[in-house]
């Protein structure tokens, strides 16, 4: 084994009561690609961000290249020749990539953009990037960005780079993308640190895995000795059950008919053509598609929040009184109290449906605050259902007042989870509902959605991993392009299948 | 032709007064820290420089004009910095809320000239209205010959010299913005505290120099108001408030860039001097062609969220505190 790069030795940090990590010792070795593996919350990003210079830990001791260092602020990483990309992108949107990457950094030939751009296009050529120096932030895609991210911390002259979460937000073959850079760089002699929670991920790309759990350093394995259950075990400290269950459908009832759908979104594209299908109580109707393929628009179409095309048609069954509604042109508000939920994780979690300033009880409330009788809210209620989320979901939070923003991201998504399905619906829309949450609490979420469909409730479930779909899905309805190239029995549906009608329709390519 | 003359000029002089606190405000606003002080730390620039030239000239047997500018210009950038400072600190150490600790500052800066001008005025005894010639008409003296050139020299060469100052200011700051790294640097903190701080960006030292220089600046609108627009006296009617507002309101004209300061601050004189030029006015109807900047602002804002331009959005961090172990 080659030399440690970097070595931690017990290292503390804690955010008032809370101890995001507690006596962690740890190495990291030149030239290999180590996986940083734990669940939300395990403290991965705060144990990093102390390498990168935002955090500075209460105590312990840091040593790079064998010299103790003291990293007060990200200029003293970049000394010690560490970056770190971010999984919240910290680039300015109006800035072209190129000011972007310069930003902070003095240089000896004075302010020359020009030559920034060539440099760029330099290192793009060594490593395989693409990206044009003179192209703006906000006219980026999310792979793009994160391009950006690391040429970013590579022109700073990082010999060590730590990405965090690098690949949340990208699609697989985004991903496949990055870890050709990834051994690129790691060929070029750099260390690379990749923090996550998808274990297949760690099993293709890293040498080494170490694995937090609840703060604290568990161990560190030879990738090639490890297997996913081993991981899993260590990271969540029990041993999990990755089969996920799929009871059969009885008494299949009629709940939404969707015929016709079309709609334009707000470039004027149409974002959705002529989709038909129908959902039923007592199975989950599975939504697969390459991300921004209609996806969102149909969900949004359901719960009315969408403006569809004249000859388009929603028919909604009620449980309670049996006859047919039809959910075009109700409110938001309306469709909701007939028992349709939607459910939607956007690419920041906050985004929608969360107020990041206040606690989790206060959130609950969002959406039935017009119920009761008095002027005055009942705030009962809503402070019970969030310590019962609080307690199903294991949200790891201080206490259900304090603001969702402090939360992880993954906690953060537990609770807008949870909150929709505490609503008991009929229909029930979930979107993303585990992106970027680690395997305990996905399948805790299969479990809670396997419950409802149990309960007789029409789940409609849009995911981007093939393999769960397939797994959890009565039925998977195959978007492309903003049109239906299918539906399938998930019981029987190929994996090559899928993935072939996600890009074709009717046999043609998508453009 | 008479009329066009006197109206150009009269936006001239405004113009520059307000031209002063836009070209400081944008500065600061680049930094992300949103200042509703201006009004406030004009009054602090005008009053310092005041006193300042009211104690030299009444101490000094033939006050020297250079000394006298230099000195009315020291103190009021001076006085304005100190008051900018007052700001960072409450809202970049202790976090204050942005909006209320501008807004506190206007008030305090008001009070605090009002009290200091009218002691002066209380000073200077019989006359019961101070004045400082020397230093009044060293600011508004013209530049010889050319502002004998006919229309020509009424329209472009009959004022003072902070009337060019504030044009040459607004063109290097706007140079400063795009140009240079520290300008780079600056605008990224006010676009991206966060990407700054991970850039390796001292985000607070950047604020503060940025909050004090621009509060320097707005309060040479403060000092030229006092020497040369009411021409070294002092008025207790609130009217560098009302300047400072209209400043605060040609940021979101110029969409924050100040080279649209210049033209823009023009613009607003004319527009507020117009009814002295229509004919036929009431008292009444006078009040509504006041308004017209404020309208021509709002107008601006509507065009430029509808076009829905990035470009001309304020800075994306604009207002928020900054504190990097907040999550």
């Amino acid at each position: 084994m080659s030399e440690a790069v970097i070595s931690l030795r017990n290292v503390t940090k804690s955010f008032g009561d809370v101890l995001a990590n507690d006596n962690v010792s740890m190495d990291i070795y030149k030239g290999e690609i180590l996986s940083l593996l734990g669940e939300n919350g395990s403290g991965k990003t705060t144990l990093m961000n102390m390498l990168s210079g935002i955090y500075y830990p209460d105590h312990g001791t840091i040593t790079v290249g064998g010299k103790e260092v003291n990293i007060r602020d990200p200029k003293d990483a970049f000394a010690c020749g560490i970056g770190m990309v971010h999984q919240h992108f910290k680039l300015v949107d109006v800035f072209s990539a190129a000011q972007n990457v310069v930003v902070g950094i003095k240089r000896k030939d004075g302010f020359d953009l020009r030559a920034v751009s060539q440099e760029i296009r330099k290192i793009c050529d060594k490593y395989g990037f693409v990206m044009d120096p003179e192209k703006k932030v906000y006219d980026m895609s999310v792979s793009e960005k994160q391009t950006l991210e690391i040429i970013k911390v590579i022109y700073r002259g990082a010999d060590i780079l730590i990405l965090d979460e690098p690949t949340a937000v990208l699609t697989p073959q985004e991903t496949e993308r990055l870890f050709d850079v990834v051994r690129n760089m790691k060929k070029d002699g750099k260390t690379v640190v990749i923090i996550t929670h998808k274990l297949h991920e760690v099993l293709a790309i890293s040498d080494r895995v170490a694995i937090l759990r609840k703060g604290a350093y568990i161990d560190a394995v030879a990738t090639r000795d490890a297997t996913q259950e081993k991981l899993t075990e260590m990271m969540v400290g029990e041993k999990v059950e990755l089969n996920i269950d799929r009871p059969e459908v009885k008494d299949k009832k009629l709940r939404l008919k969707v015929e016709h759908l079309s709609c334009y979104n707000t470039d004027g594209l149409q974002v959705l053509n002529d989709v038909s299908f129908d959902a039923y109580g007592g199975e989950i109707l599975g939504i697969a598609g390459v991300s921004g393929n209609g996806q969102k628009e149909l969900l949004e179409s359901v719960a009315g929040l969408q403006n569809t095309m004249p000859g388009s048609r929603i028919s909604y069954y009620s449980p309670e009184d049996g006859k047919e509604h039809e959910l075009l042109g109700l409110t938001p508000k309306k469709i909701r109290q007939l028992g349709v939920h939607l459910s939607f994780v956007p690419e920041d979690r906050l985004g929608m449906g969360l107020v990041g300033s206040m606690g989790m009880s206060e959130n609950m409330m969002l959406k039935d605050y017009s119920e009761g009788h008095s002027i005055f809210t009942d705030k009962k209620k809503p402070k019970a259902l969030a310590e019962q989320i609080l307690k199903d979901l294991k949200v790891v939070t201080p206490g259900i007042s304090t603001p969702v923003r402090r939360l992880s991201g993954g906690n953060v998504q537990k609770v807008l989870v949870g909150r929709e399905i505490a609503a008991s619906p009929a229909v029930l829309m979930t979107a993303y509902a585990v992106r970027g949450l680690d395997i305990n609490t996905s399948y805790t979420i299969y479990r809670l959605l396997n419950e409802q469909k149990s309960a007789g409730v029409a789940v409609i479930y849009v995911g981007e991993d093939l393999d769960v779909l397939m797994e959890l899905c009565d039925r998977i309805l195959v978007l492309c392009g903003g049109r239906v190239s299918g539906i399938l029995d998930g019981r029987t549906a190929r994996k090559e299948e899928i993935g072939r009608m996600m890009t074709t329709y009717a046999g043609k390519e998508n453009s | 032709m008479q009329g066009f003359i006197s109206l150009f000029q009269a936006a001239v002089f405004f113009g520059t007064v307000i031209m002063f606190g836009c070209v400081g405000e944008i500065i600061t606003e680049k930094a992300g820290n949103l200042n509703l002080g201006v009004p406030g730390i004009m009054y602090l620039g005008g009053i310092s420089s005041l006193v300042a030239v009211f104690i030299y000239e009444g101490n000094t047997e033939s006050p020297s004009p250079v000394i006298c500018v230099l000195l009315a210009m020291t103190a009021s950038f001076a006085g304005a910095a100190i008051g900018g400072l007052i700001y960072a600190f409450l809202t970049i150490t202790l976090r204050a809320n942005q909006n209320v600790t501008g807004l506190a500052l206007s008030i305090f800066g008001s009070g605090v000239a009002n009290f200091f001008g009218g002691s002066l005025n209380t000073l200077a005894g019989r006359f019961e209205q101070i004045s400082v010639p020397v230093t009044s008409a060293a600011f508004r003296r013209n530049i010889p010959f050319l502002a004998d050139l006919g229309v020509v020299g009424k329209l472009f060469f009959s004022y003072g010299f902070m009337v060019y100052l504030a044009i040459i200011l607004a063109v290097l700051v706007q140079l400063f913005m795009d140009r240079t790294a520290a300008g780079l640097n600056l605008r990224t903190v006010g676009e991206n505290p966060q990407a700054a701080d991970a850039a390796g960006i001292n985000v607070t030292a950047n604020k503060y120099f940025a909050i004090c220089i621009g509060s320097g600046i707005c309060g040479f609108g403060g000092g030229y108001y006092v020497m040369d627009y009411i021409k070294g006296t002092w008025a207790n009617d609130g009217s560098i408030e009302k300047l400072g507002w209209l400043a605060v309101a040609l940021v979101i004209f110029a969409t924050w860039k100040a080279k649209n300061a210049i033209w823009g601050a023009y613009l607003f004189g004319v527009l507020y001097w117009m009814y002295l030029y229509i004919p036929g006015l009431t008292r009444a109807s006078q009040e509504i062609f006041k308004m017209l900047p404020y309208v021509v602002t709002i107008i601006v804002l509507v065009f430029t969220s509808l076009t829905n331009s990035r470009e001309k959005q304020p800075p994306a961090a604009l207002g928020q505190p900054y504190f990097r172990e907040d999550r």
